[in-house]
């Protein structure tokens, strides 16, 4: 699984109200109006200028927070395709991989916003291309690869029916 | 070698023999969404080809967190998930019933050795009762419903031991608050907490529970406690007692044990805009406040409203606060005004709204103006948590909250509460 994109670069601690407010999701099933607000409280330009394909990255704790789906769903509608953070909150990290929003733990310091990255979860590659360099990620469990290979784990109960660990 | 809880619970619920960072997928024994995270999870469900509720029986749906629908599209969404749970035969605990996490203890459905999922992070509550209890997704909720399953990491444990006891007018939800600004938001990420030692053994169950709820504001995935007689006699009190209680090994093997006196703990208050922004409540005394907040999954059992009284009783609200107060659960509701107790908080100016998450949340129920300062009960503090980014939250016990709702600006508890009995 290849991805690529340009980042985004967000903080420590990015919690769910900041990704998508309570005040938003609790009225609505549609995710592309959620996305609209996606990131709102920290940079409410952000929603404008996301491109498909683009990267969040932040620092440590990202995700922290309530156990809303409509966090990661809110970003994958706004067309991220990742999220780089030196560490995850759990739930969050739980719900990206549900939900088919790819998730890279990794040092983080040395990306800048604009930056062009290119990342490969299978191999567990990270290269910022912009500043030409290689970044080590942390590899996902081989479950968690194939939950997200499959496209979430939605796609993967149609597939198996169940939780399909082998 | 020797488990923890957290291995323990999964390895007999997985039927495999599980230490730390093993993957497992175990049966859950009891499976809850909110109307918040339900209706999502309904449409994952239908997505994912369900057709049925695996154990409807031990599944169940609560409409708390914008109860009574504020908005049409938030009535939507709950006539959605009334709909399913009647089709599906599935337990539904509807408007005014309470808040989730109150009401699954309350109703019996969780206890000692449990294996507990709810779509709402503060499902680690039930860690107080000996469960282990987590938070999840809308589609991990969707996926449980269908297979009764959970695939699991099992979480490393640290172990909190408080010594000591907890002065006068210091309340585990300062405990709580010290532990976190101590170990900070993410100290516990992916892992589990075991909380013990002759504090948290003093407490009630309902003080307990306190903790419990902010582990996860630590990062945990579950926030446990030992059973003792004391959980015994609240479970029975609360449905059959039909549970099995895990205790952790003497040999188990812990990320870190940390050890705490609290005797001399004092008020604590975590400000805007971190949980782990902790303070005692001496550095922000004085600071205005134009909200008060008593209730919520933290902090609105009896024992809370019946602290908050007794500093409210004969007393009158600060002019310039609106004083809110939501009851946890119904049965709180009604044991309160048996007690007296809501009388005395509404004749003391409170307004005492639905048993329900609204103003915690900012679905409704006290959504507060730009530059507004908030005293709240709750476990959140973030930015925009209650509907505006540009109001400040600040966390504290009922006593804290109850002494600021009289004097208008942040207030140590201690010089307002009744002499203690000894």
């Amino acid at each position: 699984m290849e991805l690529r994109g340009r980042a985004h670069k967000f903080g420590d601690d990015v919690n769910t109200d900041y990704i998508i407010s309570g005040k938003y999701k609790f009225k609505t099933l549609d995710m592309k109006e959620l996305a609209k607000h996606v990131m709102e409280d920290l940079d409410p330009e952000f929603a404008k200028r996301v491109q498909p394909g683009d990267f969040v990255v932040a620092g440590h704790n990202f995700g922290c927070g309530s156990s809303r789906e409509q966090a990661p769903l809110a970003l994958l509608n706004a067309g991220v395709s990742a999220v780089l953070a030196s560490s995850f909150a759990r739930i969050f990290y739980r719900n990206a991989i549900n939900t088919g929003l790819a998730v890279v733990e990794c040092d983080t310091s040395g990306i800048e916003s604009g930056d062009e990255l290119l990342v490969d979860l299978e191999k567990g590659v990270l290269r910022n291309l912009t500043r030409e360099k290689e970044i080590a990620i942390k590899p996902l469990p081989s479950f968690m690869l194939k939950v997200l290979a499959d496209g979430g784990l939605v796609a993967h109960f149609r597939k198996y029916g169940t939780f399909n660990l082998d | 070698m020797g488990k923890t809880i957290a291995e323990k619970i999964l390895s007999k619920k997985s039927g495999q023999d599980a230490y730390a960072n093993d993957l497992v997928v175990a049966t859950v024994d009891f499976r809850m969404g909110q109307d918040g995270t339900s209706p999502l999870a309904i449409r994952s469900f239908e997505d994912m080809g369900g057709e049925r509720v695996s154990n409807p029986e031990t599944s169940a749906f609560v409409i708390d967190h914008s109860a009574p629908s504020p908005l049409e599209g938030v009535s939507a969404l709950h006539k959605l998930m009334r709909e399913f749970a009647r089709k599906n035969k599935m337990l539904l605990y509807d408007v005014g019933e309470g808040v989730c996490h109150q009401l699954m203890p309350e109703k019996g459905h969780v206890g000692p050795g449990s294996l507990v999922i709810g779509a709402d992070s503060h499902t680690c509550t039930y860690g107080a009762l000996n469960a282990f209890a987590t938070g999840v997704g809308s589609t991990d909720l969707a996926a449980a419903l269908i297979s009764g399953k959970m695939w699991f990491k099992v979480p490393e444990t640290i172990k909190f031991i408080c010594h000591g006891r907890l002065p006068f007018g210091v309340y585990s939800k300062d405990l709580i608050l010290y532990l976190i600004g101590q170990v900070t938001s993410d100290g516990a990420t992916y892992k589990a907490a075991e909380y013990t030692g002759e504090a948290i053994q003093a407490l009630s169950v309902d003080a307990r529970f306190t903790i419990s709820n902010m582990a996860i504001e630590m990062g945990a995935k579950a926030g446990l406690m030992e059973a003792d007689e004391k959980v015994w006699e609240w479970v029975r009190r609360h449905g059959n007692g039909n549970f099995e209680q895990v205790t952790s090994d003497p040999d188990a093997r812990y990320a870190q044990v940390l050890e705490y006196d609290v005797s001399s703990l004092e008020p604590q208050v975590a400000k805007p805009h971190r949980v782990d922004n902790v303070s005692p409540v001496g550095e922000v005394a004085g600071t205005p406040i134009q909200q008060a907040v008593l209730g919520t999954c933290t902090n609105g059992r009896l024992e809370d409203l019946r602290i908050a009284a007794s500093i409210l009783k004969g007393r009158k609200v600060h002019p310039e606060v609106r004083f809110i107060v939501a009851p946890a659960s119904r049965r709180v509701f009604l044991e309160a005004m048996e007690e007296g107790i809501i009388q005395e908080l509404v004749r003391a100016g409170a307004a005492v709204v639905t048993p329900g998450c609204g103003p915690c949340v900012g679905t409704h129920n006290g959504i507060p103006s730009d530059g507004e300062n908030v005293i709240s009960t709750a476990n959140r503090n973030f930015k925009g948590r209650m509907a505006n980014n540009k109001a400040f939250i600040y966390l504290a016990s009922p006593a804290t909250v109850a002494a600021s709702a009289l004097t208008g600006v942040i207030s140590d508890p201690r010089e307002f509460l009744p002499k203690e009995v000894s």
